[in-house]
């Protein structure tokens, strides 16, 4: 029932009571969110100048110049990069500089974190140009000596931007999937037996189980950047975790094989070791992926 | 959905300054790779003058050793071969697993001795010519 339409006079009385009601509700309701934006602005306003404030009183500051877009708001639309003066505190990371700038400038600036200690692989970010944990990062480490003067924070490369830092992890976790990322046995064994591996085994795949998921790889990946189909280095990891453990059977390795053994799979690798450089976990991924390449040529090679 | 921003140049090689040691090593090898199946053509293309017998062959070498700017050429040549090969060495060593905790410091030997080997050439290759 739109109130915008002005009714004719011969309109029942008890319809245009009704819009008049509707009306006086809907001013009713105006002014009460026009209130309620005034008292967020006044809480903004003080926590703007409580920001103000926090920023003389520190010794030094640090400037992030932040990545910004938001193709929901018409204003936002364009990209740009937002400058914030954060205060710098003896073991700030890159993450909590992001958090202090949202709480105390712009709480509509938009990142993903969550446990903060490099283990959920949320927060990936492309700091000062190499994909790096913004939990991991010390803002110190950004500068040669002391504390930088500025830190720039992007989003990941080569992935869609959502918002802001938040970039679409689809593709990503489909590349994970496609390499069937748990363990498989067709015999395991009987009651409450334990399926043992061997302490060399464990050593050999120790370093590829330490992924997070954090995508900073792929990201990194010259080749994953202009071939979507390019399983990537963090899936071709999961692959060799998997078919390296010696638990699983003969067949499922083979299985496993012939997955990374694709045209997109392994072979796209062309060495750069731009994963290995970025990796939060210090996975060795050129290494595992050139481990894999050897094992699928062993498989295929037949002197007969 | 709205259609995400495409950032463009700053993805590629607007990030140039800040490529490490196996990216560049990819790029050298990828940029000799080119030049030396380039060469390859004109290696053929003067190899054939031969075909139209011993003298005419004698005075194009001649005729192009006698142009500084292809004595220059050549120890562009050798620099790029000498890379290829170094890297190439390197890239073997690569794929078979061996020393990839050290790949950035054998980027840089190749490098450091490509640049050795073309400076002690030069006055092979400009003998007579400068």
């Amino acid at each position: 029932m739109s109130t915008g339409i002005t009714k004719p006079e011969e309109e029942e009385e008890t319809e245009s009571q009704a819009v008049g009601a509707a009306r006086a509700a809907g001013e009713s309701a105006y002014g009460q969110a026009r209130m309620d934006e005034s008292e967020i602005d006044a809480a903004n306003e003080a926590s703007q100048r409580r920001a103000r404030r926090a920023v003389e009183d520190a010794d030094r500051t640090v400037e992030l110049k932040v990545f910004r877009y938001d193709p929901e708001v018409p204003e936002k639309e364009e990209p740009r990069f937002d400058s914030f003066t954060v205060p710098f505190a003896k073991g700030m990371t890159v993450l909590d500089a992001l958090m202090w700038a949202r709480d105390h400038y712009d709480s509509s600036l938009t990142f993903r974190h969550s446990c903060r200690q490099a283990v959920c692989g949320s927060d990936a970010l492309f700091v000062d140009g190499k994909q790096r944990l913004g939990c991991k990062t010390q803002v110190a480490d950004l500068a040669d000596e002391g504390i930088p003067g500025e830190v720039r924070i992007e989003p990941l490369p080569h992935a869609e931007v959502v918002k802001d830092l938040v970039v679409d992890m689809e593709h990503f976790y489909d590349q994970m999937e496609s390499v069937e990322p748990y363990f498989q046995d067709e015999d395991t064994p009987d009651g409450l037996n334990e399926q043992r591996q061997s302490r060399e085994n464990r050593e050999k795949i120790k370093m590829s189980t330490r992924c997070i998921w954090c995508g900073a790889c792929m990201s990194s990946c010259n080749i994953a950047a202009g071939n979507n189909e390019y399983l990537g280095p963090a899936a071709i990891n999961k692959a060799y975790r998997f078919a390296m453990d010696e638990r699983e059977g003969e067949d499922l390795t083979e299985h496993r094989l012939n997955i990374i053994e694709q045209e997109h799979g392994v072979w796209r690798c062309q060495t750069q070791f731009s994963c290995t450089e970025v990796c939060p976990k210090d996975i060795p991924l050129t290494e595992h992926i050139q481990a894999l390449k050897r094992e699928a040529v062993k498989k295929n090679l037949k002197f007969w | 959905m709205s259609q995400s921003y495409d950032r463009g140049l700053v993805e590629d090689f607007g990030r140039w300054t800040e490529f490490s040691a196996g990216m560049w090593a990819w790029i050298f090898h990828k940029f000799t790779g080119w030049v030396l199946v380039g060469y390859l053509f004109t290696h053929i293309a003067v190899l054939s003058t031969a075909m139209s017998g011993p003298e005419v062959y004698t005075s194009t070498l001649q005729g192009l050793e006698s142009l500084l700017i292809v004595r220059f050429l050549e120890v562009g040549l050798l620099a790029v071969a000498v890379f290829h090969i170094l890297n190439g060495v390197r890239l073997l060593l690569v794929d078979l697993g061996i020393g990839l905790e050290s790949q950035d410091r054998s980027f840089y030997a190749s490098l450091i001795l490509t640049g050795a080997i073309v400076v002690a050439s030069v006055p092979t290759f400009l003998a007579g010519a400068v």
